[in-house]
């Protein structure tokens, strides 16, 4: 009896996971159905890539993927530099003020650059970064999230290899870089993977940063795609330019699952 | 004096290290706060260029603000159709996936995926769910001839879409926490529960969930500062309304400073979002207490 209630449960919640699917596979099937045939009620075996076709000529999408590509790399590499330092000093060093200045950096945590859009808008205007990618970016180049996670990380190794090192007269400088780094790879994948995808998603910023083509990513101009129709008018290519902009990310998530959720479990950290 | 000097150069070496993060945390964190609180007691629209000094004007506007209190019920009852459920839901996946049994994986994709579909996609997906006559949820209650429904056109409804739609993109995020802090749960504690002939439900009662409560905690704060946090949707599905049915405090920020153009209300209203997210800090801090008296 005990086991039958358990198998019902577990296939209540199979039957859900396929239920959580079908938002996805909806999409997938309208961006590859031909657009007369989306909006009839009947079921057809048609299938065409004309959309994706539509889609890449009528609106500047390669445009849009180099510009989030330039912006989310770019993030990355200034914070794994500003991250390793910091969270080096958190990890390894006695100085004044320590406990201070570790809570200036929860405050980042609490109080999120996501809500300060007004803000800063004014800020990125007096530096006259407006319209550039450079600020789209520049807020996120402090993280406290990751100092956080690199410094548990720090932390774990043992401080024996540092004496070790200095021995070898080896600088502070270079006993980050040359021994902490490589040592902490599993929590910079970690932070790598949370990092990208957060800023490959990032919307609203961007879109009240920028005004130009150039500088647009590709959230910002999918919303503006999906805008310049009337609803449902253009169903299958709204599907095609969505799947465009989620795909990399669906990807990279296909093959490296564990790597993804292993990473989102540290994006809580506090 | 050699002492004196290491010292000096460890705090120098510490400061070198911190000072390219702290920059960015000043000019992006606490002089745009400083800002907001100072600007928030100015009168600066369109029709006053250079800001007046107001004094609590703003807030006074503020607290008759048709808007802004159904902003706010909306944000509260957003949360409180999003959270609970999202977090039961979060749980109950958890405690499926990870058992070594066959369709955990498929589970785990299945739920998690959507964490990383940008926000903006989930809207236009759902978009093609909840549109009326064509969309799939209104051919699906065609077929069963349960009448239609214009989800996003009606008030009454709307906010509904929204929950649900918010529930399958978070659920799965919450669920890795869970998974994660069921690791800590000692093994043993299963094995001599079901030795004992147990039933699983009071397992779950009596172990699980309680030594899973410092996770619930912690998921919870993350699920109610998203509820505060993420309102990209509605930039393609509903622009807030119908009359400000779906509407959320920060695209009432947004519009207020970008289509409106009040600087002196956006500041007022960015210091009530920066209040609410620290009510929900604090609300960690005195729940991390409770988490050490348990233990």
């Amino acid at each position: 009896m005990k086991l039958r209630n358990w198998n019902i449960g577990f296939w209540l919640l199979i039957a859900l996971g396929a239920v959580w699917f079908v938002p996805f596979v909806w999409m997938l099937v309208t961006a590859f159905r031909p657009k007369q045939e989306a909006l009839s009620a009947s079921f057809s075996f048609n299938f065409t890539l004309d959309n994706f076709a539509t889609v890449w000529s009528g609106a500047p999408f390669a445009q849009y993927f180099i510009n989030t590509v330039v912006i989310v790399v770019g993030i990355l590499a200034v914070q794994i530099l500003t991250v390793t330092m910091a969270a080096f000093a958190f990890a390894r060093l006695d100085f004044a003020w320590k406990n201070v200045v570790f809570l200036l950096f929860l405050a980042q945590i609490m109080i999120p650059a996501d809500v300060l859009i007004f803000p800063n808008y004014n800020v990125l205007s007096e530096l006259s970064l407006l319209d550039t990618k450079l600020g789209i970016m520049i807020p996120y180049f402090a993280s406290a999230f990751g100092i956080f996670l690199l410094r548990q990380m720090f932390m774990t190794i043992p401080p024996e290899l540092d004496e070790a090192a200095r021995v070898e007269g080896y600088s502070r400088w270079r006993i980050l870089w040359k021994i902490y780094f490589p040592l902490a790879r599993p929590a910079y994948i970690a932070f790598g993977l949370v990092s990208v995808s957060y800023h490959w998603n990032n919307f609203l910023w961007p879109l009240i940063v920028t005004n130009s083509v150039e500088n647009r990513p590709l959230t910002v101009g999918l919303a503006i795609f999906a805008q310049s129709f009337e609803t449902g008018a253009q169903w299958t290519e709204v599907s095609a330019a969505t799947l465009i902009v989620v795909a990399p990310l669906m990807l990279g998530f296909l093959f490296f699952q564990r790597q993804f959720m292993n990473g989102f479990i540290h994006s809580g950290i506090k | 004096m050699g002492r004196l000097r290491m010292r000096w150069k460890t705090n120098a070496f510490a400061w070198l290290l911190l000072l390219p993060s702290l920059v960015f945390l000043f000019l992006f964190t606490f002089y745009p706060i400083a800002k907001t609180i100072r600007l928030s007691l100015y009168e600066a629209d369109l029709a006053t260029p250079v800001p007046m000094f107001a004094g609590v004007d703003n807030y006074v506007r503020m607290l008759g603000d048709e808007v802004f209190a159904k902003v706010m019920v909306n944000n509260a009852l957003f949360a409180l159709g999003v959270v609970p459920t999202s977090i039961a839901l979060a749980l109950l996946m958890a405690i499926f996936a990870n058992k070594a049994i066959r369709g955990t994986s498929f589970m785990r994709t299945a739920f998690f995926y959507p964490t990383l579909i940008p926000m903006i996609a989930v809207a236009n997906i759902w978009l093609f769910i909840y549109t009326p006559k064509y969309g799939l949820l209104d051919r699906a209650m065609q077929s069963l001839n349960v009448g239609e429904i214009n989800w996003l056109g009606s008030p009454d409804y709307v906010m509904w879409a929204m929950i649900f739609m918010m529930i399958w993109k978070e659920a799965g995020y919450l669920m890795i926490f869970y998974l994660a802090g069921m690791q800590n749960i000692p093994p043993d504690l299963y094995e001599s529960a079901q030795m004992d002939g147990v039933s699983s439900w009071t397992i779950f009662r009596k172990i699980t969930f309680p030594l899973l409560m410092p996770t619930t905690l912690f998921v919870s704060i993350i699920a109610l500062t998203n509820a505060f946090k993420l309102v990209d949707h509605l930039f393609v599905m509903t622009k807030g309304g119908p009359n400000n049915a779906s509407s959320l405090l920060l695209y009432y920020i947004y519009e207020t400073a970008f289509s409106f153009w009040d600087q002196g209300m956006a500041s007022a209203l960015t210091l009530v979002m920066i209040v609410v997210l620290l009510l929900f800090a604090a609300l960690n801090f005195f729940g991390l207490d409770k988490k050490i008296h348990y233990h």
